[in-house]
């Protein structure tokens, strides 16, 4: 047992391209890498000299499982540079688009991709001949989520009615009726899905994460906040560059951010959830604490759990905004180019997106920067790997490889995403 | 299906892409476990980590070819598939990566990269036809995933699958929509765009951008004279044909008239 090398050439149950390899060495890790191979798409290079009116519809295909995240960055960061704040009803629309994409995109993850783990399946298909209402629940759950898309955004992936300033066509309250009936089944299912999860066997780890997410005055946070973290940060999104940095290494097509302290640090649930507590409602918070956490979960392995929560919590606020829903006067603000630069960062459901776009004054994109979530967590998974897989090594090759799988998946890896942004400007690798 | 006889295999690819088309497939949240009993799912990593070896009945291909281990891997699904449809503006166009077919690929590479000697990639992105003989194609940006569901229905079913090559025009008229070209003087690329997507975007009050690619042979210049009196310029014309499908042959041509 004490040389050997768990290796996994195509993980599964990941969007996107990714491989990593532990090695061992008398008895200890050595040595953890997770390699992305994703080939890259240059988004970035390409942005340039498109127009403004193209940008929500360009990032969007970045990532097929989160293109809300990425069209919310980039119209806040562009609203950001031309000094507009897009408010009222358009504001909760924007809130409950991204509701939608939370609850598909976590309950996704949850019940097919990351519950196969642990309960010992090789997906959530076959896992489905022995937990079928679990499965069809989640699947029933997950297109709730998917309707708020497709009402609000027109379709599940790649919405087409983002835009700059608001949307295309604002819903009529008549319309959005049908769906609060179908998101208050849903609240039921997210709630069973809580519960579910929470009885799974957790491996007992725990690290002292820098956490990192949006934090904002009154609201769990989406697309508006403060970056803060667990170590006493608190910061703009213009202010990003100053604390964070990202660095090329060999193995991978995705950049990896770093603290500019050197630091790892871990955005996602358990860094929104961990710093954000207080801002559930108290129904989600007391749902919550039923399922075993408390207020700060530093355990990777109930990630899951609080997936689940934050799924419950996306329904509930969906529930809430429909119900005070008042149709705006006009779908969007009208917009003058100008010259500028602007910033933006939201939370996607896998954590903390950053956009800075430099525009021309003729309405045309100078400049593109995007830093995704993936990119932020690569070097806290290598460290989780590190640190955590020394305690598994009396089990058998084909349990710890599974084992290792299980530990990356927890971030809910998006590589598809890291992999189109990869951009820096030192390397210290 | 009589007992013990053997379900066709499933298996579903990745290339470059955002995994948008094959997320379909988990979309059909109501439809999912059916299929799952009609095929066995022998490849699709996104989904399980099972892996049966050996030839597949049914590969969908999602996504471009932009390396050179891929332009290898590409022959090698076909050699192991007996029915291959590709799925999706990347695998069926190169997708918006083939922006770089009108780039220089080093400069993007230096852009986005500080380390370009660690990227590998190719000067193109091109479509799956272009490496392989395809069987059928399935257009959009994302697919439909009604469209996913009638192809893997007329597969089982043993006939082609139908999926009408005509404009974004005839789905407009057809859901009752008032034209957004005629009527509010919004431009429009319905009119040269396949159909596929149930026109939603004239549905949502703004003009078809063309993700589903250009249909049968459109009449892009009349479609450009049009949109150039609605007050587009050559910059705007030659960016509106050069997106998700900027490699479809006819959108590139017609990107080509208005500009390198």
């Amino acid at each position: 047992m004490g040389n050997r090398t768990i290796k996994v050439d195509y993980l599964a149950r990941v969007e996107g391209e990714g491989a990593f390899k532990v090695v061992v060495r008398d008895g200890k890790v050595q040595e953890a890498e997770l390699r992305i191979f994703e080939p890259p798409r240059f988004f970035e290079a390409f942005l340039r000299g498109r127009s403004i009116d193209e940008l929500s519809d360009i990032v969007a295909r970045i990532c097929g499982i989160c293109p809300v995240a990425y069209q919310m960055s980039a119209v806040h960061a562009v609203e950001n540079a031309l000094g507009i704040t897009v408010d009222g009803p358009l504001r909760e629309l924007r809130r409950l688009l991204y509701c939608g994409e939370w609850i598909e995109s976590h309950v996704l993850h949850v019940t097919m991709l990351h519950a196969p783990d642990f309960l010992g399946y090789q997906g959530g298909i076959d896992m489905a001949r022995d937990h079928g209402e679990a499965v069809r629940r989640g699947l029933a759950l997950k297109k709730a989520g998917n309707d708020i898309l497709t009402l609000l955004g027109g379709r599940e992936i790649h919405p087409i009615n983002v835009r700059v300033g608001g949307f295309y066509r604002a819903p009529r309250r008549r319309e959005l009726a049908p769906l609060a009936e179908t998101l208050k089944r849903a609240r039921d299912q997210a709630l069973e899905t809580l519960r579910w999860v929470a009885g799974f066997d957790f491996p007992d780890r725990e690290r002292d994460y820098t956490f990192v997410s949006l934090r904002h005055p009154d609201e769990y946070p989406f697309n508006e906040g403060h970056i803060v973290s667990n170590r006493g940060l608190d910061i703009a999104a213009a202010d990003y560059d100053d604390h964070f940095g990202e660095i090329h290494v060999a193995h991978s097509t995705a950049l990896q951010s770093r603290m500019t302290d050197g630091g790892a640090y871990l955005v996602g649930p358990l860094a929104r959830y961990s710093l954000n507590f207080d801002k559930l409602s108290p129904a989600v918070q007391q749902a919550a604490r039923e399922a075993g956490l408390g207020e700060v979960c530093r355990n990777p392995y109930q990630s899951i759990v609080v997936r689940a929560v934050e799924a419950l919590h996306a329904v509930e606020e969906a529930l809430r905004i429909i119900a005070d829903y008042q149709e705006p006067e006009r779908p969007a603000m009208a917009i003058e180019p100008a010259a500028g630069v602007g910033f933006a960062a939201t939370e996607a459901p896998r954590g903390m997106l950053w956009h800075r776009y430099v525009l021309n004054g003729d309405g045309t994109i100078a400049e593109a920067r995007i830093v995704p979530p993936t990119s932020q967590n690569q070097a806290c998974i290598e460290e989780d790997l590190t640190s955590f897989i020394g305690g598994f090594l009396d089990l058998p090759d084909e349990a710890l490889q599974h084992r290792c799988e299980q530990t990356v998946r927890n971030y809910d890896p998006c590589i598809s995403c890291a992999t189109h942004f990869l951009r820096l400007d030192v390397d210290r690798g | 299906m009589a007992r013990g006889e053997k379900k066709p295999r499933l298996a579903v690819w990745k290339f470059a892409s955002c995994d948008g088309c094959q997320l379909s497939l988990l979309d059909c949240e109501d439809e999912l476990l059916a299929v799952a009993g009609a095929l066995d799912v022998a490849y699709f990593p996104e989904a399980t980590r099972a892996e049966i070896s050996g030839t597949y009945d049914l590969s969908l291909v999602e996504g471009s070819v932009t390396t050179a281990h891929d332009a290898e891997r590409i022959q090698e699904v076909r050699r192991r598939s007996k029915f291959l449809v590709t799925i999706g503006a990347c695998a069926t166009a190169g997708g918006i990566q083939a922006l770089r077919n009108f780039a220089d690929v080093k400069e993007y590479t230096s852009v986005v990269y500080a380390r370009p000697d660690y990227i590998e990639t190719l000067a193109t992105s091109t479509p799956i036809a272009e490496h392989v003989a395809v069987d059928f194609e399935l257009r959009g940006c994302p697919i439909s995933k009604r469209q996913l569901l009638e192809v893997v229905s007329a597969y089982l079913a043993g006939r082609r699958p139908v999926t009408p090559p005509h404009s974004t025009c005839i789905e407009c008229k057809l859901k009752g929509n008032v034209c957004v070209m005629v009527a509010h003087g919004t431009p429009c690329l319905g009119p040269a765009t396949h159909a596929g997507c149930g026109a939603l975007c004239p549905s949502y009050d703004r003009g078809c951008y063309g993700c589903f690619g250009p249909m049968e042979s459109p009449n892009a210049v009349s479609l450009s004279r049009r949109l150039q009196d609605l007050g587009m310029d050559a910059a705007a014309l030659k960016r509106v044909y050069r997106s998700f499908n900027a490699g479809a042959s006819a959108f590139r041509k017609e990107s080509e008239r208005h500009g390198k």
